[in-house]
Parts: structure tokens; sequence; C-alpha cells
């Protein structure tokens, strides 16, 4: 692809500083990302996995600017986002839908209200322009207009989480981060809800990014997949390839991990990873994988991988991708 | 929730409804005390002294001859003021300071906090001493000090409380939104963080009262001819071996003013508390 990407990200990172405090020593941190090179194009989802603590919300947040990157930068249509003085401008093109629907929406704030927030931060017309603007959007997201006088606590789950939709849709933006955002709802709407999802896109062309901590969770919507461990992506490919030919030693474990509803297909290899997640705040050294990895081999201790193409559609980060190059 | 909604839950609440018209009729009779009592409650009548209730003089008279019915009615209005001064400094200095403390945090929050911790450290009442001690002795200034001696808790209260918002995804979705930190403060933070705060100046409502009538009992409060329970108290007290009862009267008042302000409280709690579902 040769156009420029609707967002880019070049090597961000972001550290957190740990025991800090009055006489707190700052030369510790938690490294939730750790040189996160990603771009998304218009009108594409992207896919974004790995397990709790891998940095892939505060991957989110930083896009959308609720937090800035330690190091590396982050590019909206070829500018950065921290060159952007007034967060409005940026507000305008990035939004962002919430996990939770519950604690998203101001439990003292009419639905109409909180869905006007935007227009009104934006002076996006009249009082009456703006009502008749949040009537649209809670038709967009299969609400009705009545349900504009009543209180969040008054809705289900999945109906909140549409009106969350709908507050993100109010600025016609050209990306929505969606952190998890059916993860906290019943299978039954998990589905409805990223329906409404992939129909808005097709209608508005926007671009997602797309946050799970399931795979099979981003199956349904994505176009393309990035997988994190420990704050990096160590595997960003097209979703095809992704899902039938898995190139990091991650990415299998997680795939052979999806549930088979079909039983005649469920012996087949169980890649079971063992241990536990190394903390973030003292990673390995070389593949950060390389404690977990069933293939690790002893230059993984000390070489750090780095994201290179591994096919036409993919990338791994993965020492033994990097040998067969080298061979080649 | 609206405010249809909790008025419902609190008259549900059958205490919290008879305090709440108690405390009604308090701030009526505050109001109006001047026009209808039914003796001037500062005339001496040397001729009537210490009488026991009769008609004339329903809780009887004092020992310069004053009508304690009409002293009692006219010192609900120390009692009122010393109550609503007692929350509005706080809610008018304490509460935006925690705000701002827990909005901003960092080097505002440090230095609020340490004030206000250096405050709480001294003893409420010691406080209040030293405050009107220091401003002159008069029902105003005691007013003012028992202001100064509550604002620390609302600015404890209203900084956690605010902490906890702060970081709500609504308010993170404002923020991506372009809302600024005034915008952010209106519109969420304090729509959501003023249940407990009502609840807290409807306690301190009566321990305001209670402590204004500490203040006039040590004669740091209202000054004669300024009526306070608390003088009214300390006046019946120097007297408690020939005239007990007299000293009954202003106690009951304020025992029943403490009471409804805390059953409010409570029930306000409860009527606030979205959790609790009953209407």
């Amino acid at each position: 692809m040769t156009a420029q990407p609707l967002v880019s990200l070049k090597n961000v990172k972001k550290y957190f500083p740990v025991g800090s405090g009055l006489f707190g020593k700052k030369d510790q941190f938690v490294k939730a990302v750790d040189g996160v090179t990603l771009d998304i194009y218009s009108g594409e989802t992207v896919g974004l996995v790995g397990e709790s603590g891998c940095g892939k919300s505060t991957t989110g947040r930083m896009v959308v600017g609720l937090s800035e990157p330690t190091d590396g930068e982050i590019y909206f249509e070829g500018k950065k986002l921290s060159s952007y003085k007034n967060k409005k401008a940026l507000g305008k093109n990035l939004q962002m839908i919430f996990q939770d629907p519950y604690s998203s929406l101001n439990p003292r704030m009419k639905v109409a209200d909180i869905i006007a927030e935007p227009l009104v931060l934006h002076r996006a017309g009249t009082k009456k322009e703006i009502r008749k603007r949040v009537d649209e959007l809670l038709e967009r997201v299969g609400l009705a207009s009545y349900h504009g006088d009543r209180y969040p606590s008054e809705f289900s789950g999945g109906q909140r989480q549409r009106l969350g939709i709908a507050r993100a849709l109010a600025l016609e933006p050209k990306l929505i981060v969606c952190d998890e955002p059916v993860s906290a709802l019943d299978v039954s709407i998990q589905a409805q809800i990223l329906n409404l999802l992939k129909e808005i896109q097709k209608d508005m062309g926007l671009s997602y990014l797309f946050i799970a901590h399931g795979i099979q969770a981003v199956k349904h919507i994505s176009d393309k997949i990035a997988v994190m461990y420990l704050g990096k992506i160590v595997e960003f490919a097209d979703k095809e390839e992704l899902f039938e030919n898995p190139k990091h030693p991650y990415t299998q474990a997680l795939l052979s991990a999806v549930p088979q509803p079909d039983p005649k297909l469920r012996d087949r290899e169980r890649i079971i990873l063992k241990g536990d997640l190394p903390s973030p705040a003292n990673p390995p050294a070389g593949c950060s994988f390389h404690t977990r990895c069933p293939f690790a081999m002893e230059q993984c201790k000390s070489i750090r991988p780095e994201l290179m193409p591994t096919s036409e559609k993919s990338y791994a980060a993965c020492l033994l991708y990097d040998e067969k190059r080298k061979a080649n | 929730m609206n405010f249809k909604t909790i008025f419902k839950k609190l008259m549900a609440e059958r205490m919290a409804f008879v305090s709440l018209i108690f405390l009604l009729i308090l701030v009526i009779v505050a109001i109006t005390a001047p026009y209808i009592v039914p003796h001037d409650p500062l005339k001496q009548d040397l001729t009537k002294v210490m009488l026991p209730p009769s008609a004339e003089h329903w809780l009887g008279t004092d020992e310069l001859g004053r009508d304690i019915f009409s002293r009692l009615l006219m010192g609900t209005q120390s009692a009122i003021k010393a109550g609503l001064f007692a929350i509005l400094i706080p809610l008018c200095i304490g509460v935006p300071m925690g705000i701002i403390s827990g909005y901003l945090g960092g080097i505002v929050d440090d230095i609020f906090m340490r004030i206000v911790d250096g405050i709480i450290a001294i003893p409420a009442i010691l406080l209040a001493l030293g405050i009107t001690g220091a401003l002159g002795i008069s029902l105003w200034n005691a007013m003012i000090a028992i202001g100064i001696v509550f604002t620390p808790q609302f600015a404890r209260l209203a900084r956690g409380q605010t902490l906890q918002v702060r970081s709500e995804p609504y308010v993170e979705a404002a923020k991506i939104s372009g809302a600024g930190p005034i915008w952010t403060m209106v519109k969420h933070i304090i729509p959501n963080i003023a249940p407990p705060i009502v609840v807290q100046a409807s306690f301190n409502l009566s321990y305001a009262i209670l402590v204004e009538a500490s203040l006039s009992f040590l004669g740091m409060g209202a000054q004669s001819p300024e009526i306070s329970w608390g003088n009214m108290i300390q006046q019946a007290y120097s007297m408690i071996n020939m005239n007990p009862w007299m000293i009954i009267y202003p106690g009951l008042a304020i025992m029943l003013t403490v009471l409804a302000g805390n059953f409010l409280g409570d029930g306000l709690r409860s009527a606030l508390d979205p959790k609790v579902k009953k209407a």
C-alpha cells in the first residue's frame, strides 16, 4: 500500500515509574509499551490482541491522546499528535469506545446530553441542531429518539454500549479505538454490537483499532491483527494469514487455545505455555518471550528480535524466521 | 437518578421525614422569631422571677424574670445561623479546594492536603476556641471558627471522591472530545461527588449547632443580649440548685436538633445511594 496511513505509531514507548514518592527513586519503570510500530490505514480494522497487562489498552489510550508516549511518535495523517496544541482537533478525528458500559456513561447526565457532549464541546450548532443530530445518532445505533430523555441507569449493558458508540460517532471521527467493547457483554449481545460496528464502518468508512484479549473476538471484525506480548508487537499480519499460517510461537499458542467446536478436530496439538507472564517492570533480556517459548534457542536469551516481514502479508518478531532469512 | 426519585426515597424513611419537617419548622421559627414570641425575650421583670410554667409563661421565667419560651424561640436564630454558616464556609472553600486538589494532583495536591492535615491535627473545639479568641468574641466569629474547623473534612471528602471520579471512563471520553478542566469539574465531577457531600453537610449541620452551643456555654460565642441555647444553658447552670428544670429546655432543644440532623443525614445517605432501591 502506498497511501499514507491514517494513524501511524513509530517505535512508541510508555514507561510508568514505580516506587515513586517523596524520597523514592524513580529509576524503576514498568515498560507497559516498549517500542510499538503500527500503521492503520483508512477504512480498515486492526485487531490488537494480547493477554492482560501486555500494554494493548495503553497503546489505545495513547492513540486517542489520553496518555502521552514516553518515547516515539504517533502520527495522525502524517502529523505528530504531540504537535497538536488543541486537543479538540484530535477529538474530532480520534474517538474511543470503552470496555465498561456502566462507568463510561455519566450516571447523572441524560442520554441526550451524554451524546451531545462532544458536539457541544465543538460548538457544532444550535441547541436544536444538536438535538436533531443526537436523535439521528440514537437511531443510527438502533435506539429511538425518546431514549434521549432517560438516564443511563435505565438501560441494559448492550444498550449502554450502543450509547457509547453513538457518543463516539457524534463528531464523525476517522478512527475509533475500541477498547474491548464487547468483553463486558453477554455473548448474545456481543455479536449484535460487532455487527453494528461493522455496519457503521461500511457506511462511514472509518477505521477501528479493535483491542481485545481473545484472538477469537477480533476474528469477526478485523482486517489485520497485531499480537502483543509484554509491550511489544510479536506478529502483525492479515487476518487470514494469521489464522491459517501463524508465524510467531506465541500466536501459535494463542490459536491453539481457541476452543474448537468440532470434536473431530479436537485432537490437534495443543501448545500449553509454561510459566507466568514475566513482570513488565523487569522483562527478560533478549526476546521477551524466550522464558515461555517452546522453540527457544540459546541466542533468544541475548538477541532482541525485531519485527520483520515473514511473508507478503505478515510480520513477526522471532529469531526463527530471522535465521531462515539469513540462510536464504 | 433525578431529584424527584431521591425525594421520594427520602420521604419513605420515616425518621428522615420527621427530622426534615422538624428542621424546616426550626428554620421558619428562626426567621419569624421576632414576630411570634409571646413576650419580649429581653424584657426583665424582677417581680416574676423563676416562675414555674403557667398559661402566661409556657415554660416559666428565668432568674431575671424573662420568658423562657420566648428566649428559646429567639435562640433558634443563633443555632440555625451557626449551622448554615458552618456548612457554607466549608462548601465554598473546602469543597473547591478538595476538587482542585484531587483533579490536578501533584504539587497543588501536596500543598492543599498538608494544610488540611495541619488543621485536622488540632482538636476541633480547641481550634474553634483559638479562632474566636483571635478574632474576638462574638456569635459571628464563632460561626466563622466553626466553618474553618469543618473545612478540612469537606476538602478531604471532596478530594477522595474527585480522585475516584476523575479516572472514570466518562471523564476520559469528555477529555478525548476536548473537554477542559472547568467543563470536566462542572459537568462530571461536581454532580457525581455531590451526594456524599450533601450527607456530610447534613451531619455537620447538627454538629455545628452543638459546637455553637458549646462555645456560647464557654462564653466564647453569643454574648448577652444575644440569645443562644448555649448561653441559656450556662445561665441555667448557675441556678441548677434552685431551679433545675430551667436547664432542660435549651438542652432538649439542642438534643432534638442534633438528632434531627443526624437522622436526616442517615436518610439522605440511603436516599442518594443508587444501590438502595426502595421508594
